[in-house]
């Protein structure tokens, strides 16, 4: 029924049908981005995220806890000489996931280890001062970290990671 | 009429598909194929709109349950943290709750259509009978929807509501245990309350597939109301009625934007932003607009079963229009008399509505009774009376007779009954408001805000004045406590830096705790948080205060509001009226006086205020001139204090302000522009046609 006209304007009929066509391809594009956007962190939960600061006074050495922030568990760990030398008497090219013991802790800071306790499988939450390598070993399917947070044995890809952080003062470090 | 089809996609996956589910068949046969009378006027894009608006209640509502936490405790506050951190936040909420209200504008729109072109005649009864039920299970599900952020008129509009089944004789009190699933609504009502109103509308989607079947079935009626006979008589659904739809619904859109980007609170209630407090009534209970008519047939009647069935039948009444009215012609174009009964009845309705939000004296009750009457004469008198004794004038004979007969006068009627419509609306909307006039007591002056109007900012100095003036002053006895430290350097907000926030917050001293020892200790604030309380709970504030706890300021300016009356509300749909709450806020700070009035009697430990409903209030006289110290060489007058403070509060009740009037000038070009095309293309798939 419509094609008897067409013929008049055919290039004007187009164009009209074409820029309707694409401003409502457009509108609707647009008015799809609050629905998506509002699923990312709000506000508050970014506010919350804010950097914190943690004493490490009360951790002895060959002691560790465990902090949250961004919801993550971090591992702070005092380590002992033993542990650290452990780390640091490997060979970095054979490990899967190459990275030295010095790139992994603050220098002149040695005896603190400052990882993301999240197995780097699939999530899990591996256990302190466990495992064949005085570290890490996750529950989960077997991955087993050493003194210094680096993958030596186990389904996990990579090493636990280090969050950002500093040490404001000899005893006392702000993560974030 | 929309038969087997013997469509056949060409692609061979689709046939493939085809052969087992012949969906596309479907869709093709019902919306492309289609065939649609060729004389539908706008009226017949309602159909399109309510979809349209479906589709949008629920998406967004099934985003807002994702932030949203049903707990007695926790649902006011989470509408809040929704509105203020979640991305786009409220824009979301403003589209679901306007939405309602657009939604039942639609329904209202599309079911007096169907009265006045006798939609509902054979063979259409049982589509008829499903839009009933669509409309039922509308109600229900906008009154839980209304419950949910649990605000006074949440909490009151529940009680009030679910108290209705107690008048059933015997099994009533039971039957409203049951409803709230505890001695009162609470808790398990809430919880109830969210999980009915997050099901019905998928109820009402199923519902609305039947209807839309049943109406492809009998095919759609139209303005003539006689039934297509040959082909010349149809034009086919798409492109003709899907554009034309879609023009329909994009104008729909600008009204709805008006609502959602400038008055988002316009069709809402200012009580709503007052947490739901089980100890306190609000003086008038209202509705939601949509509900006003039948709430008033409620309260016409003196007897309360009575009451109860008189509401209820009104609406159930609907379901036996097909036999009640029983005259052959169709549309009341052809029928004189039942056109004029038909504008009696919608002015009736519209009166009802406008009763419905006044308060139940005087002469508000006598004409309840009237109208009520006249709503079931309609009915059960007029409509059977007149299918006997009216003569219809003569309906064409087909309705491409009835396309060629009008040339030219086809608009006039569609545009007085726009009017008419558009009035009704502003009519009802503004009754919910002149409910919520103050009694007895002065109303405010208005003030030249800053933040008004469709392009209005919030005044950064005032702002910061006005933070100043909480913090020296008001903070001492009330809270703030849905306002971060953080917000404070956030865009549209008193602009300062992120530094100049976390410096605030340091000075303030927040509890935090428990630390690995198990105590709670104090540290100096961070961004995170919030403004402390001045009291540790409400029974402290209320021991304090002589009784009466002062209300945390977060919200006061959208919390508190006055009766504008007729014909304001209606100018200010136009004018973008929304500083109720500032005028008031502002005009209490101003209304001390040291003497009340000759006459006034003021009891012990309150104050008198002209604009304070009662005017005895409990909070002595706040502000003194000189009393805080501004750096910028503002006056230090009450005035000012006055102004600045309401201007602070304004923002820390609408922080997203500024971002929703600059994104709403964005959607209404847009909207402009789309709306213009789409008429054009609609002229030209149309030139054909007519
Ligand atoms: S999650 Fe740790 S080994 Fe799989």
């Amino acid at each position: 029924m419509t094609t008897a006209s067409s013929a008049d304007h055919p290039t004007r009929r187009d164009f009209l049908f074409v820029a309707t066509g694409a401003a409502a391809a457009v509108g609707g594009a647009a008015a799809l981005w609050p629905f998506i956007s509002q699923m990312n962190p709000d506000a508050s939960t970014i506010a919350a995220g804010a950097p914190i600061e943690v004493d490490l006074s009360p951790v002895a050495e060959g002691q560790d806890i465990k902090v949250f922030w961004r919801g993550k568990p971090i591992y702070i760990s005092h380590r002992t000489k033993k542990q650290i030398d452990e780390a640091r008497a490997v060979n970095v090219a054979s490990l899967p996931d190459p990275q030295s013991d010095e790139a992994r802790v603050k220098s002149g800071h040695e005896q603190w280890l400052v990882v993301i306790g999240i197995c780097t499988h699939l999530g899990c939450i591996p256990i302190a001062h466990e495992g064949n390598y005085d570290g890490f070993f996750c529950p989960c399917h077997g991955s087993q970290y050493d003194s210094s947070g680096r993958i030596r044995q186990g389904p996990a890809p990579a090493n636990l990671p280090v969050p950002p952080y500093q040490f404001v003062s000899d005893t006392k470090i702000q993560i974030g | 009429m929309s038969g087997p089809s013997d469509y056949q996609p060409s692609n061979p996956a689709l046939q493939w598909i085809e052969r087992r589910l012949p969906i596309l068949g479907l869709m093709h046969s019902s919306f492309v194929v289609y065939p649609t009378p060729r004389n539908l006027n706008y009226w017949w894009t309602f159909g399109a709109i309510l979809s349209f608006m479906l589709g949008i209640q629920i998406l967004t509502g099934v985003i807002l349950a994702m932030h949203y936490t049903p707990h007695a405790d926790l649902a006011f506050k989470s509408v809040e943290l929704l509105v203020r951190d979640v991305n786009y936040g409220w824009l979301l909420r403003n589209m679901h709750a306007v939405g309602a209200s657009m939604f039942f504008v639609a329904v209202y729109v599309h079911m007096l259509r169907g009265l006045y072109y006798g939609s509902y005649k054979e063979p259409r009864e049982v589509l008829w009978i499903l839009g009933v039920i669509i409309y039922l299970l509308m109600m229900a599900t906008g009154f839980m929807g209304y419950v949910l952020p649990w605000g006074q008129m949440s909490f009151w509009g529940a009680t009030v509501i679910t108290n209705l089944f107690s008048a059933i004789p015997y099994v009533g009190e039971s039957i409203v245990t049951l409803l709230w699933g505890g001695y009162s609504v609470g808790n398990p009502t809430l919880n109830r309350f969210f999980s009915l109103h997050y099901l019905l509308p998928f109820l009402i989607a199923g519902v609305v597939v039947l209807h839309v079947w049943a109406l492809h079935v009998s095919g759609q009626n139209n303005p003539d109301g006689v039934e297509p006979k040959t082909e010349k008589d149809t034009v086919p659904f798409t492109p003709h009625a899907t554009i034309k739809d879609m023009f329909g619904v994009s104008c729909f859109m600008l009204l709805y934007a008006w609502f959602i980007f400038y008055m988002p609170n316009y069709l809402g209630d200012a009580d709503n932003y007052i947490p739901a407090n089980p100890g306190v009534t609000p003086p008038h209970i209202v509705p939601e607009w949509y509900y006003l008519p039948f709430y008033a047939i409620l309260r016409s009647i003196p007897n309360k079963l009575a009451g109860v069935i008189g509401m209820f039948s009104a609406i159930i009444i609907l379901c036996f229009l097909p036999w009640l009215d029983a005259a052959k012609t169709k549309s009341s174009k052809y029928r004189p008399l039942a056109k004029q009964f038909f504008w009696i009845f919608v002015a009736v309705c519209i009166l009802l509505g406008y009763l419905g939000a006044q308060p139940p004296e005087g002469i508000y009750v006598i004409a309840g009774r009237v109208l009520t009457f006249c709503y079931f004469a309609y009915f059960l008198i007029v409509l059977p009376l007149l299918s006997r004794i009216e003569k219809p004038r003569p309906v064409p004979n087909s309705i491409s007779d009835a396309v060629l007969a009008k040339t030219g006068s086809r608009s006039t009627p569609m545009v007085s009954s726009a009017i008419v419509l558009a009035l009704a609306g502003a009519l009802f909307a503004g009754s919910a408001d002149s409910a919520r006039a103050s009694e007895g007591s002065d109303k405010p002056p208005g003030n030249k805000w800053s933040f008004a109007g469709p392009f209005g900012k919030y005044d950064r100095g005032a702002l910061q004045r006005g933070l100043k003036v909480y913090k020296e002053v008001c903070a001492n006895c009330h809270g703030l406590s849905y306002v971060a430290f953080r917000n404070l350097a956030e865009a549209g907000g008193p602009g300062y830096s992120v530094a100049q926030a976390a410096a605030f917050a340091s000075d303030y001293k927040v509890k935090d705790g428990p630390n690995d020892a198990g105590d709670m200790f104090e540290r100096a604030g961070r961004p995170a948080d919030y403004f402390p309380s001045p009291f540790p709970n409400e029974q402290a504030a209320r021991a304090a205060n002589g009784g009466a706890a002062p209300p945390d300021l977060s919200l006061i300016t959208k919390a508190r509001s006055y009766g504008r009356g007729f014909p304001m509300f209606i100018v200010d749909f136009f004018t973008q009226y929304q500083e109720q709450g500032p005028d008031y806020v502002s005009a209490l700070l101003q209304g001390f006086e040291d003497k009340a009035p000759e006459g006034v009697t003021i009891p012990e430990g309150s104050y008198y205020n002209k604009y304070f409903p009662g005017h005895a209030i409990k909070m002595p006289k706040p502000l003194s001139d000189g009393q805080v110290t501004y750096d910028d060489g503002s006056p230090t007058t009450i005035a000012q204090y006055s102004k600045d403070v309401t201007t602070f509060l304004m923002w820390t009740a609408e922080p997203h302000m500024e971002a929703r009037k600059r994104l709403g000038f964005q959607v209404f070009i847009f909207l402009i522009i789309f709306a213009g095309l789409m008429y054009f293309t609609k002229k030209k798939v149309w030139a054909d046609s007519h």
